[in-house]
């Protein structure tokens, strides 16, 4: 590496969480189905929908691991 | 038209579009620190925090076309057209993980666009005016687009001619000229609010009347409803939706409007911030997906009423065919404003960006090297207005589709700047030579994908080992360019001068 010095984020297992909704997304024949639906809107929609709210929610642990070590630097 | 000008719903369009017109020219005024530089006109003074952001990017990511073509695609070709849910879902992890390093270089070594950081990362003028001459064609036809968008709500509302398009273009073409990013920042927050009302409004209503979202899905043929299981040696359309959305993800970023967005927030953080809260977003971007299957289950497609409609935009007519059976007057005035003030905000911001990239990359670079500050602000508020003279030029002389085809290789072409972007963001070791290389290869295959299909889709099957591999040809065509781009540059490093030219710092990064 041509990259000078440290001062490069470190790596934490905690940044695996970001690989999840790609696994959960790009896997397309995990949700390629219409049953079950819930409330006559086919599994392929309301998974989708789902992971709107869960590929939010898999990046606050992370921002907060990030934040922490911000403030303790 | 088989209807005619519909007066309450275009007195409120009309009202609503002046509001904001206002807004837009107060934005140009009050501003403390106008040095008329570029950073200032073309980036807001890079001074937008968290909540500005949010409205900003999400005013400028999910355009107006957006809003149309989705829910247009759903109607037409079904469970395929969903993609841009997954896509968006892909984004942020992205957005949070790799650009707050393009921030932090950007605003330790004075960069404003992508172009400026490649040509400090790896010293290649050459390099530089690839990706900026990239990134201005690829988002030409996006600006052409978002004029379509007004064109296909001001034929909902039964406006004959094409004079108020251009009207409405004049108006932002000013409010851009004066105001800059800051005008586009204040409209974004209007724009927003309409939209998130119009959803909102659209999806309880709707399908109450209709009967409700089982009814919805029920009267969508069956074959439309998922994608295309695998056969044996063949993926059907699974590969094919999983690439698309995970192209368009990649891409996302690194549009110029994106970049000039995300350069303008006040610190990575925002950045970081808002790759947390910018989702809010895609919900309403799904539930708008849906609104295809709404238009289906209304039938708005084989009333006469809409024919014409029809007959000039497509599928794109979907949505306003669905509002204006489905809302009285005064809302269609309410959710169409949303959609043509929608169009606005982006087209503001891509101009500025292709603006801040033609000033900086090549203005700058090649014609005067020695231009002040103030000269290069001068330059960059002139040029966006050529930019969307040249959109609007476009969208009036020609067919509308070769809009929608350019755009489509737009994406192909921006996807290709991601090795020199995005990769130079965590190493040098890649050859300027070598990445040049791969970039033409991507832009050459993609290219020739798309000409093979006709321009009339993006995915195009690969066969690989027996294996019938449909795939987005962005995608395709990127890997090529990403292999090429990392061999060659093994090779060119072999005979490179030592040290390698680089005007960054490892700690430009954190």
């Amino acid at each position: 590496m041509t990259e000078r010095g440290g001062n490069r984020r470190r790596f934490r297992l905690v940044h695996l969480f970001l690989i999840v909704p790609y696994v959960a997304i790009l896997w397309v024949p995990l949700f390629n189905r219409i049953e079950p639906s819930i409330a006559g809107v086919p599994f392929f929609y309301w998974y989708q929908m789902l992971w709107i709210a869960l590929g939010a929610l898999v990046l606050l642990p992370v921002f907060m691991v990030e934040e922490r070590d911000r403030k303790s630097e | 038209m088989a209807r005619g000008l519909d007066l309450t719903a275009t007195s409120i369009f009309i009202a609503l579009f002046a509001a904001v017109t206002v807004l837009g020219f107060l934005g140009a005024r009050g501003r403390k620190s106008d040095n008329g530089e570029l950073a200032e006109w073309g980036l807001g003074g890079r001074s937008f925090g968290t909540l500005i952001t949010w409205f900003l990017l999400g005013g400028d990511l999910y355009t107006a076309y957006t809003f149309v073509a989705v829910p247009a695609l759903v109607f037409g070709a079904g469970a395929v057209g969903f993609f841009a849910v997954p896509y968006t879902i892909l984004v942020y992890p992205l957005l949070f993980a790799v650009f707050p390093r393009l921030w932090s270089v950007a605003h330790a070594n004075g960069y404003v666009t992508a172009a400026d950081f490649v040509r400090g990362r790896f010293g290649s003028g050459l390099l530089a005016l690839t990706i900026a001459v990239t990134g201005i064609i690829a988002t030409m036809p996006y600006i052409a687009l978002q004029l379509v968008g007004i064109e296909v709500v001001l034929a909902g509302l039964g406006i004959p001619g094409r004079l108020p398009l251009v009207l409405a273009f004049s108006v932002l073409a000013a409010y851009t000229y004066m105001g800059g990013l800051r005008a586009s920042a204040m409209i974004a927050v209007v724009k927003d609010l309409l939209i998130y009302v119009t959803v909102i409004v659209a999806v309880i209503a709707i399908p109450i009347e209709l009967g409700g979202f089982a009814k919805i899905f029920a009267s969508v043929p069956a074959s439309k409803l998922i994608l295309a299981p695998m056969t044996t040696g063949n993926l059907g359309q699974q590969s094919g939706y999983a690439t698309l959305a995970l192209g368009s993800a990649l891409a996302l970023f690194l549009y110029p409007h994106a970049v000039t967005g995300l350069l303008s927030s006040s610190s990575r953080h925002v950045i970081r911030r808002n790759a947390v809260i910018l989702p809010a977003y895609s919900v309403a971007l799904g539930l708008i997906a849906l609104l295809g299957y709404m238009a289906l289950a209304a039938g708005v497609k084989s009333m006469p009423a809409y024919a014409a409609g029809f007959k000039a935009f497509g599928p794109n007519f979907a949505v306003p065919a669905l509002f204006v059976q489905m809302f009285p007057s005064w809302f269609v005035g309410v959710a169409f404003a949303a959609i043509g003030i929608g169009a606005l905000v982006p087209a503001a911001i891509m101009s500025i960006a292709c603006a801040n990239l033609f000033t900086r990359n090549i203005y700058k670079e090649y014609l005067s090297p020695n231009c002040s500050p103030a000269r290069e602000g001068q330059v960059a508020k002139l040029t966006s207005l050529v930019v969307k003279l040249g959109a609007l030029l476009f969208v009036l002389g020609m067919p509308q589709i070769y809009a929608i085809n350019l755009q489509l290789l737009g994406g192909i072409w921006i996807i290709q700047t991601l090795p020199s972007v995005l990769l130079g963001l965590y190493t040098r070791r890649l050859h300027p030579v070598a990445l040049l290389i791969g970039w033409a290869a991507g832009i050459a295959a993609g290219t020739w994908m798309e000409m093979q299909l006709g321009l009339k889709g993006s995915i195009y099957a690969l066969h690989v080992f027996g294996e019938t591999i449909p795939c987005y040809a962005a995608f395709s065509a990127l890997i090529l360019n990403l292999g090429l781009s990392v061999a060659l540059s093994s090779v060119f490093n072999l005979f490179a001068r030592n040290p390698l030219a680089d005007a960054t710092l490892a700690e430009d990064y954190v």
